[in-house]
Parts: structure tokens; C-alpha cells; sequence
């Protein structure tokens, strides 16, 4: 057992002088937490004895509080069901719309361009996983679903983006806006997705679109903090030089600010889509189709063949989408470096 | 070198910074007594300006020179008011800059002022035209328009043909030329050089430094330039101001501060720098003894001399321009000869030393004239005059404090 021995001194030049040793009690390190812990133990027991062992809180509010937002979801669904109507309406027939491009492009020429992106952005191995692993997800039956949850992402990413860049922007110029902001994306991203689901039904009804209501708050955060770190890590010697020629605060955020915070703002993209992803399947319980519906009625079946497969297929368009817009960013960051070589 | 003939381009008054609880409206009064340090500790503020007052003059390089921390980056960006200043004035060409809305101020950053950084402060996503441009890009010319003058610009700082690089791919020192060009691209009538040199290696810096001496010649704009070299601030100065604290602590020109530092400070950084390459003839020169006219005669260039107790005599033209001398020997000759005029034997033996050199540069073609060396200002008249052994004591003596001090 570890005695406690002094801290050697030799060899440390001429540090502040160490504290006297103290007089009185002198505590060993096991001695330091089992007292502590052991008085804890006395008191909890003590309290035990007291009020017996499943003392009742005071008073319970969660009941109110959860019919509160209840009524006030269901007022805003009767009141402004015109508005959610039409939001549904146009993302539904953006969607559609997509999808049909999607499916209507022949499957070789799809995977062929997506082999030459990864080429160009990546690597011809990239090229070469892509191209065999999106003919795999066709050979396995999967290509219209596959199809259809790329629309879905891509939907669910345009309308993060469309959020984040803004929301971005006021956070990294304003730190009020960015600490009002920030307990509420933490809340978003750590909130169990599933939490959004029954809010977006009422919303938005049942299918695609509360799907992609619930994927976007999921998946926004990441892209608004790292909007806005972008942005605010733009050093500030380049602010200070563009604003000595009379920028206005316009020209400084159009010109110097969001040029110079796009890898960020593309590691935003990335890291959006990829929790778009994982959004998938649980978007699948409110109705949106695609892989998600696939794994889903396989779970539902007891089919984990068909299960696997349409997970496979997921992971190949994870995969795929994170390393084509991870290398995009990595492109912009070098085309951003101030020192010389 | 003459401050005073030019008209007033910047006039800058009482002017502090102060960041911290103390920076209220009675800062001077509440300040004035107290050094940094009882600033520091009695009111948690940090004084990065004090009382700060001068005047530069149209076409004048005004160098302001301390060391880090010693308030002179906060003065120059006071300025153009990156930073805001806590109290006083500045006024540019009459007008008081600190009274500017937002638009006017913008306006003036534009067309008023140029400003080049020490840490450049380029671009990154743009290329070396597009960074030059910077400055007309914001001011909404047209791109046609601002991409031929962001060419001309770059010509001038000698770069040519990189203008479709990006930053990255250039050295420090090429680098700097660009934000050089930025600068002068939108041919403002003040220059800010905040240490504009000091990130570069020690032979591309003198590079800069005599490429922004033939430019200044050129140009003539007013350039408040910042550094913490005084070898450097006494090249490129016709005047500095030395900081310690925030305070300016002396204003002069190069001689004036090498020859009289107005404090232990100022010293300290004197002795760092050769006096026989700062000292300038105009300096240790004296009023010229005798001169005669070249319509004169001999006769007369001999009593003058005679008169003077001199053995040679400076001879000038009407208007003073100086044209050469005689000695007495010469004078008498042409006497017995009968000439008209002295200006006959006048012997052209020795190029005038112009005011403005320094010693050492003088020294290098008087060395094997002896006697009484006439001195000249830029356009030729004689004002003065200056014996050469004078000058190599004077060289001499520069030579020594220095040795003594090392």
C-alpha cells in the first residue's frame, strides 16, 4: 500500500517555495476520500430514518406543464394549419419533384456520376467503392428506396442550410444571439429524436414532411455552430485590414467573413447530412419512405435479412456523402491558407 | 526635412486610449499624475495612449517609433478609428475625424487614408490582382476600372506578373508589396504603415525601405509610418516621435534625437545606431565666412580675404548659387594679370557637400580636400560651410560613444 511519501524536490530549480507542512490533522489520500464518503453515507441514513425512504416531492407540475404544450400544439394546429399546410406543400412537391429526377436519371449514368465525383473530390478507390457499392444497393432491390431517402436527405439539408447560414451569421456577430442561441441547439441535438416526432405529426400530418420537420432540428445545430464559428475564427488582422479600406459591414460579411468561413461551413454540411442519416429510420415511424420504411417493416416482419440489407444501404450513402463533402471541404480550407509554403 | 513649409495635413490632441473602468470623460484629469503602473493597480485600467499631441505636415513621413506595447499600433489605428479613442482630437486637413458618422468615416477610410499592416492581412481566397483591388473593389468601381489601376499599382511595387497567384504562393516580402499596392491603389493622401517591414527578413526589409524611399520621392504623400527599429524610423523619417507607456516622449528629427535624446529612453535606443550615418552636414555646418560674387574683381576677392584672415574664398553667383573658389594665391595672380572679374580663375575643385547628407557620405569625397568645405542646399546655393577635419572628428566622435557604450 501506497504510503504517502513527500513529493521529491530534487531537481525542480527554484519553483515558489513550497507551502509549510500543516500542523494538526494530516490526512493520508485514502483517508481523504473515505471520510468524505463515509459521511455521506451517515447522513443519507439519518435522513432515511427521517422522512422514510420514498419521501414525495412537495407538488407535481409536469402534468400541467405537458397539457400546457399540449394545448398550445393543438391551438397552433387548428389556428395556423394554413400556414403548416403550405409549408408542407412545398417541401412535399420539392420532394416529389427531386425524387422523380432521381429515379427517372437511368441507374448507370446515377452511378456513374456519382463514381466521377468521388474521382474528382476523392480518390479513384473512393470512385471505385462507390460505384460497385450503389450497383450492390440496385442488385439487392433497393434502388428506388435508396433514391428516395437521398431525396428526402438532400431535401432535409437544403432546409438546414437555409436555416443555418442566417442563424449563423447573428450568433457570430452578436453574442447575445449566441448565448440565447446556444442552450437551445444543445437541447436539439441531445433531445431523443423521437420527441419531435409527435409535434411534427400534428403539424404536418403523417409521411415525408414531418419526417424531414423532425430531421432538420435533429440535424441543424451542427451546421449553425460551425456557421458561426467560421466566421467568427476569420482572423481578426484580415477584418482589421479590410475595414481600414472603408468596408461597410455588408461588404465585410459578403466578402471577407463567409468566403473565408466556407470549409466550415462545409464541415457543417457534412456534419448536417450525416445526422440527416441517422434520422432515417426513425423518420420511417411518421410515415416517410425510402431505406427507412424498408428496415423499418423488416423490424416489424422479424425479416433481419431484409433489415441488414436496407442498413448496408444506408451506411453506403453515408459513406459516399461523407467523404465527397469532407474532401470538398478540405479543398476549400487549402485554398485558404495565408502562409506561404 | 522641413516640416514647417508645408501646409498642416494631420493635427492629433491630447488624444487617449484607455480600456478599462477608468476610461470615463475625466481621464485626463484623473490620469494625468499617475504612472502605468498606479494605473494598473489603483483603477484596474490599462492606459494604452497618453496625451498624445502632434502635427504632420502635407508629403512629410512622421515615424513613430517605441517599443511593443508602447501605445504606438493603438495611435495609428486611433487614427482611422479601428479603435476608438477614450478622449481628444484629430483633425485631417481641417476636418474633425472623430465627429464622422459611420458613412463619413467609411468614405474617409476610402479615399483618405491607406493602410498597410504588419501581419499583411491579405486575402486568402483572392488573388494578388483582387487583393490590390481591395480598396476600389469597396468603393464600387467597376471591375474593368479597378482591375487597370490594381495593375498599375502592382507594376509599381515591382510586381508584375504575379497578379493571378493567390497570397499563399508568395514570399513575405512580396506579399508585403501587395498590401503595399492595396495601399496606394486608391491613391489616398495619407499613408498608415503599421510596422510595415518588421515581419521581413533583415535584406528584403532594407529592400522595401529604399523601394518606399524612391516611391515617397515620387509621390509625395504623408505617411505616418510605425516601427519599433530606430535605424529604420531615422531612414525612412523626416521626423519621428518616440513613445514609452503610451506618452510620447520626444518629437524631432533624426538628428535632434541622436544628438540631443530627451531622456535615458530615448538614449538607449540612440546608441544602437551609428550617429556618422544619421548626423547631417546641415548640422555641424556654420555660416560661410567670406564669398565674393563671380562679377566681383580680383581686387575685391583679395581684401575680402584678407579682411577674413583667410587664404580662400567661397565664389557665388548673384542669386548665391556657388560655383567654386579661389584661394588668395590665385586672387593675386589674377590681379597682376589685369582680369575684369574673378570669375576667370575660378578653380572648380571641389563638388559641394549637400546639406542634407550625412557625415559618413560627406566624408567619402571630401576626404583628400583640406580646409573649408562649402555645403549647399537642394538647389545649389551655398549656405554654409564646414571644416573637414569638423566632419571626421565628428565621425569620429559618433564612432566612439559608441564603442564606449557597448
Amino acid at each position: 500500500m501506497a504510503v504517502a511519501t513527500p513529493p521529491t524536490q530534487a531537481g525542480r530549480p527554484q519553483g515558489p517555495p513550497s507551502a509549510p507542512p500543516r500542523k494538526g490533522f494530516q490526512l493520508n489520500r485514502w483517508q481523504r476520500v473515505a471520510l468524505p464518503i463515509g459521511g455521506f453515507v451517515v447522513a443519507i441514513l439519518v435522513a432515511a430514518g427521517i422522512w422514510g425512504s420514498e419521501m414525495e416531492f412537495p407538488a407535481d407540475v409536469g402534468g400541467p406543464i405537458a397539457d400546457w404544450v399540449n394545448d398550445t400544439i393543438r391551438t397552433i394546429t387548428r389556428n395556423f394549419s394554413f400556414i403548416f399546410d403550405t409549408i408542407a406543400d412545398v417541401v412535399l412537391r420539392f420532394l416529389l419533384w427531386l425524387e422523380a429526377i432521381f429515379l427517372w436519371i437511368p441507374w448507370p449514368v446515377m452511378v456513374g456520376g456519382i463514381g466521377y465525383v468521388a474521382w474528382r473530390m476523392v480518390s479513384w478507390r473512393m470512385a471505385l467503392f462507390s460505384m460497385l457499392a450503389l450497383v450492390a444497393v440496385g442488385f439487392a432491390g433497393l434502388w428506388p428506396s435508396a433514391m428516395e431517402t437521398t431525396a428526402l436527405i438532400v431535401v432535409a439539408v437544403v432546409i438546414s442550410i437555409a436555416v443555418a447560414i442566417p442563424l449563423g451569421i447573428l450568433a457570430a456577430r452578436s453574442n447575445t444571439v449566441d448565448a440565447i442561441l446556444r442552450p437551445f441547439l444543445d437541447g436539439m441535438q441531445t433531445m431523443p429524436s423521437f420527441v419531435y416526432l409527435v409535434p411534427a405529426i400534428m403539424l404536418f400530418g403523417i409521411g415525408n414532411v414531418p419526417a424531414i420537420f423532425a430531421t432538420v432540428i435533429y440535424a441543424v445545430p451542427p451546421a449553425i455552430r460551425l456557421t458561426s464559428l467560421g466566421i467568427r475564427q476569420v482572423t481578426p488582422q484580415v477584418v482589421e485590414a479590410a475595414q481600414s479600406f472603408g468596408t461597410t459591414r455588408r461588404q465585410l460579411l459578403l466578402k471577407v467573413q463567409l468566403p473565408m468561413a466556407i470549409p466550415s461551413i462545409m464541415a457543417g454540411v457534412n456534419q448536417t447530412t450525416m445526422m440527416a442519416l441517422a434520422m432515417v429510420v426513425v423518420g420511417a415511424l411518421v410515415g416517410a419512405g425510402g431505406l427507412g420504411e424498408d428496415v423499418l417493416r423488416a423490424l416489424q416482419r422479424f425479416q433481419p435479412g431484409e433489415a441488414l440489407l436496407g442498413g448496408l444501404a444506408i451506411v453506403v450513402l453515408a459513406i459516399i456523402v461523407d467523404r465527397v463533402t469532407q474532401a470538398w471541404a478540405k479543398e476549400r480550407q487549402e485554398a485558404l491558407r495565408t502562409d506561404a509554403h | 526635412m522641413n516640416g514647417q513649409s508645408e501646409p498642416l495635413r494631420m493635427s492629433v490632441r491630447n488624444l487617449w486610449k484607455v480600456y478599462g473602468p477608468a476610461a470615463g470623460l475625466d481621464v485626463a484629469e484623473r490620469l494625468a499624475g499617475k504612472s502605468k503602473a498606479e494605473v494598473q493597480d489603483e483603477l484596474k485600467s490599462v492606459v494604452a495612449l497618453r496625451d498624445a499631441s502632434f502635427d504632420v505636415s502635407s508629403g512629410e513621413t512622421f515615424v513613430v517609433m517605441g517599443l511593443s506595447g508602447s501605445g504606438k499600433s493603438t495611435l495609428v489605428r486611433c487614427l482611422i478609428q479601428l479603435i476608438e479613442p477614450t478622449m481628444g482630437q484629430i483633425f485631417v486637413d481641417g476636418e474633425d475625424v472623430l465627429a464622422y458618422t459611420e458613412e463619413e468615416r467609411i468614405e474617409f477610410r476610402r479615399h483618405k487614408t491607406g493602410m498597410v499592416f504588419q501581419y499583411f492581412g491579405l486575402l486568402p481566397h483572392r488573388t494578388v490582382l483582387d487583393n490590390a483591388a481591395w480598396g476600389l473593389e469597396v468603393q464600387g468601381l467597376p471591375e474593368s476600372e479597378r482591375r487597370a489601376r490594381a495593375m498599375e499599382v502592382l507594376e509599381m511595387v515591382g510586381l508584375s506578373g504575379w497578379e493571378n497567384y493567390r497570397p499563399s504562393s508568395l514570399s513575405g516580402g512580396m506579399q508585403q508589396r501587395v498590401g503595399l499596392a492595396r495601399a496606394l491603389a486608391s491613391d489616398p493622401e495619407i499613408l498608415l504603415l503599421d510596422e510595415p517591414f518588421s515581419a521581413l527578413d533583415p535584406l528584403i526589409r532594407r529592400d522595401m525601405q529604399n523601394e518606399l524611399l524612391v516611391l515617397q520621392e515620387r509621390m509625395r504623400k504623408t505617411i505616418i509610418f510605425i516601427t519599433h527599429d530606430l535605424a529604420e524610423a531615422i531612414r525612412v523619417g523626416n521626423r519621428i516621435a518616440i513613445m514609452r507607456d503610451g506618452a510620447i516622449v520626444q518629437i524631432g528629427t533624426p538628428e535632434q534625437i541622436m544628438s540631443n535624446p530627451a531622456d535615458e529612453y530615448v538614449a538607449d535606443f540612440t546608441r544602437d545606431v551609428r550617429r556618422a550615418t544619421v548626423i547631417t552636414v546641415g548640422y555641424l555646418m556654420e555660416h560661410p565666412t567670406t564669398r565674393v560674387r563671380e562679377d566681383d574683381s580680383p581686387d575685391d576677392a583679395v581684401r575680402a580675404m584678407e579682411a577674413a584672415g583667410a587664404d580662400a574664398v567661397f565664389i557665388c553667383t548673384g542669386e548665391g548659387r556657388y560655383v567654386g573658389e579661389v584661394t588668395l594665391e590665385e586672387a593675386k595672380q589674377s590681379l597682376r594679370r589685369g582680369d575684369g572679374a574673378i570669375r576667370a580663375p575660378v578653380d572648380r575643385r571641389f563638388a559641394p557637400i549637400q546639406r542634407q547628407q550625412s557625415i559618413e557620405e560627406a566624408l567619402a569625397n571630401a576626404w583628400d580636400h583640406h580646409g573649408r568645405l562649402p555645403v549647399v542646399d537642394e538647389s545649389g546655393l551655398l549656405v554654409g560651410e564646414v571644416e573637414r577635419d569638423a566632419l571626421i572628428q565628428a565621425a569620429f566622435e559618433a564612432e566612439s560613444t559608441e564603442a564606449a557604450s557597448v
